[in-house]
């Protein structure tokens, strides 16, 4: 549709107060927890804070990944909301800082940190040329710098343009982008083997990679898809959003839903079929006990329930449904996380408690802060992008 | 003119905006069959004609739900009941590895049939003709304009208001649609003999030649070559020897390299007594023992000697190997059975050599051992 129809309906209006007092609330309690957990307990808390992390990491890394997607696939439906998961991209800021608590306690962590259990183990020598505490941080600290510099690098850009409306500087993150990319898809796959597979170190799937980067954009999609349908709500947002925008957002994460079983399925699978001791007692150890429960849980939390919340195509444009389903989808990619690292902590039994109840706490309150603070000296839409007004006015 | 029907109204349009808003106010006028064409799909169409929902999609759904319900159906009857056998240990009813042909299966019914039944239902398959083929509308509206026709069965419908709200709305060219009876008679064209016969020719030519490229064209000159090459195959028949066999028959009282031939063939007695074991018990003989019991005695005898079968009664299960029988007979006579079988037990000599066949045995006998140690052992 031409451009001369709709014209941009926004003027920034502070965030309610209230939000940064529940951010700060639920950052408060969550913070006495999370620093009694580590009193009380500290290799649990040790791998509750890498569920955080991780969590952390794929809002984070999800959100900027879906910033250089639009701008490297062109597309102009997102670009109003293109804000929002920038915002939420600056979780990335916070991780080192996340992080910082793993690393005091790698040894409770991670298997292969003890020296004399890889001297008498053939497979865990033979892989300490990568599984070493040095390399480890290293790598760790190389991801930071990448997606670091990637994300102010990108919105800073973005956020110049809001002021000079310069049309280059799209084409510039648009080139940006596409050095990301490469970069994006190694470090995904390279933390999930770090902070994921590593927790079981004779254990090798060579999928793990791109199952934990669909629960990655899966987390990210949701998280967004819930701050704009409520800023929309609110009238916080620009005019002009419609259910041709909800729909889109409905499908994606409908499709990452999909898109998460396949992946987990084809995991499951080949391990099941080739039967190798060295590769099915990891999900061995998920079915032990009571894990065989949070197992089954899963397959629900994560896919049957969102798929046919999402099935029917009004489903998918209805904001109430997309609020909820939103809610759901990040609660089902914490309970994701919760399968893939614990088990290495509690083998045969599941635990739950106020400690894995205060990591989520914490981080639910970090976002929000996050997204408070960064909307205080920003626009909620990306005002100066010129693909704007075609984005709102992107029909079906 | 007068003989032919009038189909309805045209006008053409230039941008896709303009179609748009052109559409959202046919329907607004309460037009109910209107239609809109469009070089490509406009976003935003259906809402502006405010079509309802398609129903194609209850048709996906039905046909999908069939297509997984038939693949389930299938794989349990071949697999369960008309033909199972046992792959890698795992159960006839194996699920998971069933998901990728329900899903497949599930998808292409799903997508097949609903393109059927879009062309069969929403097109009038095998209704081929419609009034606006070869129009100057159609011509347009296929390459660079948005065109919407007002239908002359629509309630609203008269050729003046028609006309009027065209005007009103824009539209450029508007023309109004005639079409002959004959047009929409119910004979199809697609029924006519003409038209049948061309398709039995075309299948005929088809699979006929296909037929010759698979069974006739492979097997001739240059296509054969690689098929035919001058290379001995055993079993052959080879000029180049005076008997004609491609097979040579080894010389009187010699034996291949490395080829052993048994001497106690059908006599277990001598071998138990005459056969010695090669090997020490060292653990190196002992390692490849276990390898080796564990690969080729264990799926029968278990991994422990008991008996205890791995194959879920498809083969009946043999005795335990601790009896007192086993446990006094010499290491010859158990080479023997190794070597030759015994009853329904197969021959393991052509999958295991002289020396992994000892060291079985060696391994053997730790088994036994571990079920009836001496006193002395404890020491
Ligand atoms: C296909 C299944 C199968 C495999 C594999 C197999 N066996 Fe047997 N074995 C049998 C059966 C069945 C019998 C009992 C035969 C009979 O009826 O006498 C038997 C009998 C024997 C006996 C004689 C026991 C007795 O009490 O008469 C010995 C010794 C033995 N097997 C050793 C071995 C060793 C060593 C191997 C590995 C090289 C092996 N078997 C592999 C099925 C098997």
């Amino acid at each position: 549709m031409s451009s001369n129809q709709t014209n941009i309906d926004y003027s920034k209006k502070d965030l309610p107060g209230i939000l940064t007092k529940l951010g700060f609330a639920l950052f408060g309690v969550g913070l006495v927890i999370v620093i009694s957990a580590f009193f009380i307990d500290h290799t649990r808390a040790a791998f509750n804070n890498l569920i955080l992390l991780l969590f952390l990491t794929s809002i984070g890394l999800g959100s900027l990944f879906f910033v250089a997607l639009e701008y490297l696939a062109g597309a102009v439906w997102s670009t109003p909301f293109r804000r929002v998961l920038e915002f939420f991209a600056a979780t990335l800021v916070i991780l080192p800082i996340v992080a910082l608590p793993l690393l005091f306690n790698m040894h409770d962590l991670f298997h292969w940190t003890h020296n004399e259990v890889v001297q008498s183990d053939t497979l865990l020598k033979s892989k300490s040329g990568y599984l070493n505490v040095s390399f480890f941080i290293i790598r760790m600290i190389a991801f930071f710098v990448i997606w670091l510099t990637f994300y102010f690098v990108i919105t800073r850009n973005s956020k110049k343009q809001d002021i000079s409306g310069d049309q280059s500087l799209t084409s510039k993150n648009i080139k940006i982008s596409a050095v990301f990319m490469p970069f994006f898809a190694l470090t995904v796959t390279f933390s999930a083997i770090d902070w994921i597979m590593s927790l079981e170190p004779h254990w090798f799937s060579t999928i793990l990679g791109v199952y934990y980067f669909s629960g990655t954009v899966l987390a990210a999609l949701a998280a967004a898809t819930l701050a704009i349908v409520l800023l929309v709500e609110k009238g916080y947002f620009v005019k002009g959003m419609v259910r041709d925008h909800y729909y889109s957002l409905g499908a994606l994460l409908f499709a990452f839903v999909n898109f998460w079983a396949y992946i987990a399925f084809s995991q499951y699978l080949l391990i099941w079929y080739a039967n190798l001791p060295e590769e099915t007692f990891w999900f061995l150890h998920r079915w032990e006990g009571n894990w065989m429960f949070v197992s089954i849980g899963l397959i629900i939390v994560h896919f049957i329930v969102p798929y046919f919340g999402l099935l029917s195509q009004p489903s998918k444009m209805d904001p109430k449904r997309l609020k909820f389903m939103s809610v759901w989808i990040l609660f089902a990619h914490f309970y994701d996380l919760y399968w893939l690292v614990m088990p290495t902590y509690g083998k045969g039994y599941a635990v739950f408690g106020w400690i894995e109840l205060g990591f989520p706490i914490l981080a639910v309150g970090l976002l929000i802060l996050i997204f408070t603070f960064k909307s205080k000296n920003q626009n909620l839409i990306p005002i100066g992008d010129p693909k704007l007004k075609r984005g709102l006015n992107f029909r079906l | 003119m007068s003989d032919k029907i009038l189909y309805g109204y045209t006008g053409i349009f230039d941008t896709p905006d303009e179609i748009i808003l052109a559409a959202n106010k046919v329907a607004e006028d309460g037009y109910k069959k209107f239609d809109v064409n469009t070089p490509y799909p406009v976003h935003g169409m259906d809402n502006a004609m405010k079509l309802p929902v398609s129903k194609l999609g209850y048709a996906a759904l039905i046909f999908g739900l069939t297509g997984t319900i038939s693949a389930v159906t299938l794989m349990y009857f071949l697999s369960v009941f008309d033909y199972p056998i046992v792959i890698g240990g795992k159960p006839f009813f194996a699920f998971p590895a069933f998901v990728p042909i329900i899903f497949e299966v599930t998808v292409l019914a799903a997508s097949i049939a609903t393109v059927v039944t879009m062309i069969a239902l929403f097109f009038k398959f095998p209704n081929i003709s419609h009034p606006l083929h070869d129009t100057e509308y159609m011509k347009k509206v296929s390459s660079n304009k948005y065109g919407i026709l007002l239908q002359a069965d629509d309630l609203k419908f008269t050729e003046e208001s028609a006309k009027e709200l065209l005007a009103k709305l824009g539209a450029k060219d508007i023309t109004a649609i005639y079409y002959d009876q004959a047009e929409i008679s119910t004979e199809h064209k697609i029924f006519e003999p003409k038209f049948i016969s061309l398709l039995i020719i075309i299948a005929v030519v088809v699979s006929g030649s296909t037929y010759f490229a698979l069974n006739k064209l492979m097997f001739m000159v240059p296509f054969n070559w690689m098929m035919e090459q001058s290379k001995i195959i055993p079993q052959d028949n080879n000029s180049f020897f005076s008997d004609g066999k491609a097979m040579r028959t080894p010389i009187e009282g010699t034996v291949a390299r490395g080829n052993m031939p048994y001497q106690f063939k059908g006599d277990p007695e001598s071998a138990g007594k005459y056969l010695k074991n090669t090997l020490l018990p060292t653990e190196k003989n002992l390692d490849l023992g276990k390898k080796k019991y564990d690969i080729y005695c264990s799926p029968c005898h278990g991994y422990y000697g008991e008996g205890d079968s791995r194959l879920r009664g498809q083969f009946p299960n043999p005795p335990s190997l601790h009896s007192e029988k086993v446990r006094t007979w010499t290491d010859g006579r158990l080479y023997h059975v190794i070597t030759e079988g015994q009853n329904i037990m197969p021959s393991y000599a052509s999958q295991m050599t002289r020396k992994e066949r000892w060291a079985t045995i060696l391994y053997l006998r730790v088994l036994q051992r571990s079920l009836n140690a001496k006193e002395s052992d404890l020491e």
